[in-house]
């Protein structure tokens, strides 16, 4: 064989090799002291292309706050009766076009009676409104001043894109030999790690411990192991995936434990935990049961939210734009 | 005329087929007959086989390939026997230890039975082909360096999945058998200890590895350097002035001011390769047994720096 066929043998090889690559260059911001390992890493292109994904719709234009109220004019209004006619109107009309677009009105509310409560979309909207506005008061320490819409989740979708249920035994435990221990796939959910691919169940549905390193440099009576440790490692392998980020966004890469080291973006995602947690066990837990089986998990629990819920793989969701500000009447604005 | 390059040479030099001298009363025969392999002439000795298996060696198989099996097919089984799926996943399929509420005793086959089988089958083997290492240098009246080396990664290879086990109490933090969950099983053992890079045990480890590397690259690059004088005759040459083997060693004075012999070379780059292993065992041993937390350690011990913070401090808000 000649030289030149060497090369063109290595050139395939080689990029073959490289096929899964992304291409140079690659953007790194440092958010740390230098030499520490402290940075964000962003490859331009793709967050280019991902740019339009975490767009935010224009405002409704405002509308005067006079005249009639809701609760007055209409029937069966148990939320946002405070409203004016018009303040009403424009708040169904963006909820809308935020969770039903193509369906329209109607898929919340019966065409010839829209005060009815018969279809199970109308009465989960409700609690929706609900825990919106609860997120935007009662979780400020995550959610700041920028809020949240149902859009925030929603996207334009009936359901969010975004949503988690228990993860089946997969039929796969009750023989004599190849359980997979809820993990070892090739999981979306732990960013196809082979790491314990539910980490929501223990961790954003019950209050299991995250925190798995011991307290003091010698043992102590702390029992988390490392098994434990690979519940956790799953559960952030799901925030950086959901959130875009690497895992000094919030921590330190000198020890992951310590708080005084850590970035002010960790204690934002410690009540992000915490809120996750509440939402689904306060809000959409309760609501099993008004949901058709059809909307329901593998096991027959209820959708619930992660971290990619809101934020679709952007560390501020929809860049931080402030839709809530725009709708008062959601909690938001503050 | 071919003639030998120094890095990518063409030459290979091929003898007549032969068995090698007569072994001692009590061995087996070697089995196979021997032929040449053109292609594997390239990387080293033409001349395929016989191989020496003897009645170790056959055991030694024997419970390596169970081992094998039993890891393989409780993946099979994992994903449902399905062939394509066993393909395409098999970086991520693994047989996974007993959970720690199992403690020391025997699991159930499908919590962790199977994975104590199969560690012991796999075990087994390898100390019998390490008996058979030792048996085959004795029987050629060579040193036994090549099986105490040997034994150095044996050592960290129980320390991970035997000795570690027996000080925590249960099985638990032993090694899965697969290939992405033992490298996961890695990251999840720095993160829940506090960042192994502050084990002082790795620490050595590492500057053993990475040195083993160096030394072998700075004694092939020399040897393949004097190749032109015969280089790769080292020992014959040691004596003698002017030969490959001096000019090796007087590079080596004149650049750094002092050079190895072609004897203390070996021992070198044996005692690297064996402290990566030793080092690295016993650093393992103490991680969750003597020590917790290796940060919160070297913090204690003046060993972790401190940075300048470029953020305002946080406090846990767990606390608050």
């Amino acid at each position: 064989m000649t030289i030149r066929t060497y090369l063109a043998a290595a050139t395939a090889a080689l990029c073959t090799l490289l096929a899964g690559c992304e291409r140079p260059p690659i953007d790194t911001t440092q958010n740390g002291y230098r030499g520490t390992g402290m940075a964000q890493v962003v490859n331009p292109r793709i967050a280019e292309a991902a740019a339009g994904r975490h767009a935010a719709p224009a405002p409704a234009p405002a509308v005067p706050s006079e005249g009639p109220k809701a609760s007055e004019t209409y029937q069966n209004v148990q939320l946002l009766g405070d409203l004016s006619v018009a303040e009403f109107n424009r708040h169904m009309i963006a909820i809308t076009s935020w969770v039903a677009p193509k369906e329209g009105c109607t898929y919340c509310h019966n065409a010839e009676n829209l005060a009815d409560d018969g279809k199970y979309t109308k009465v989960v909207a409700r609690r929706m409104i609900e825990m919106t506005r609860s997120i935007n008061t009662d979780w400020k320490a995550h959610v700041a001043d920028t809020g949240v819409t149902c859009y925030t989740c929603h996207r334009g979708n009936p359901v969010p894109g975004e949503i988690w249920f228990e993860a089946p035994d997969g039929g796969m435990t009750a023989g004599l030999l190849g359980s997979k221990h809820r993990q070892n796939t090739p999981a979306a959910s732990v960013a196809l790690a082979s790491l314990p691919y539910d980490p929501f169940t223990p961790f954003l549905s019950g209050a299991q411990d995250i925190r798995v390193n011991g307290p003091a440099a010698l043992p102590t009576t702390q029992t988390q192991g490392l098994k434990e440790a690979e519940w956790t490692y799953g559960l952030m392998m799901h925030m950086s995936d959901g959130l875009g980020v690497n895992c000094t966004y919030c921590h330190n890469a000198q020890a992951f434990q310590p708080w005084e080291s850590s970035t002010p973006q960790r204690v934002t995602a410690w009540h992000g935990i915490r809120m996750a947690r509440q939402l689904n066990v306060d809000y959409m837990t309760p609501l099993t049961d008004k949901f058709p089986a059809n909307r329901l998990g593998p096991g027959g629990d209820v959708a619930k939210v992660n971290c990619a819920t809101c934020h679709q793989g952007a560390n501020k969701p929809l860049k931080g734009a402030k839709m809530a500000k725009d709708h008062p009447e959601l909690g938001g604005g503050g | 005329m071919a003639e030998y390059q120094n890095i990518f040479t063409q030459v290979q030099v091929v003898a007549p087929l032969h068995d090698g001298i007569a072994l001692p009363r009590g061995n087996a025969p070697r089995s196979g007959q021997p032929f040449l392999w053109h292609l594997l002439g390239r990387f080293g000795n033409a001349q395929i086989g016989p191989i020496y298996l003897g009645s170790l060696g056959v055991a030694s198989l024997i419970f390596g390939l169970l081992a094998f099996w039993i890891m393989g097919f409780n993946m099979l089984a994992s994903v449902n026997w399905d062939p394509i799926q066993f393909v395409r996943q098999l970086f991520w399929l693994s047989l996974e230890p007993p959970s720690a509420a199992n403690g020391l005793g025997l699991a159930p086959l499908n919590e962790g039975g199977w994975w104590q089988i199969a560690g012991l089958f796999l075990t087994i083997s390898l100390l019998l082909w390490w008996t058979r290492m030792y048996r085959r240098a004795r029987e050629l009246g060579m040193g036994t360096h090549v099986a105490w080396a040997f034994a150095a990664a044996i050592w960290l290879y129980l320390v991970l999945g035997f000795f570690r086990p027996l000080l925590q109490g249960h099985w638990g933090e032993a090694v899965p058998f697969g290939i992405f969950p033992h490298l996961d099983w890695t990251a999840a053992f720095s993160i829940r200890y506090g960042n192994l890079f502050y084990n002082p045990f790795h620490m050595l480890s590492i500057a053993f590895l990475y040195g083993s590397a160096l030394l072998f690259a700075m004694h092939g690059a020399t040897i393949l350097a004097v190749s032109r004088y015969g280089g790769e005759r080292e020992i014959e040459q040691i004596v003698d002035r002017g030969t490959a083997s001096e000019r090796a060693a007087l590079f080596w004075r004149w650049t750094m001011g002092f050079n190895a012999t072609m004897e203390s070379i070996h021992r070198y780059a044996w005692w690297f390769a064996v402290l990566c292993p030793l080092t690295g065992g016993i650093g393992i041993l103490l991680t969750g047994t003597v020590v917790d937390n290796w940060f919160l350690w070297a913090v204690k011990h003046g060993v972790a720096p401190g940075y300048p913070a470029i953020v305002p401090a946080v406090v846990d808000p767990a606390g608050l």
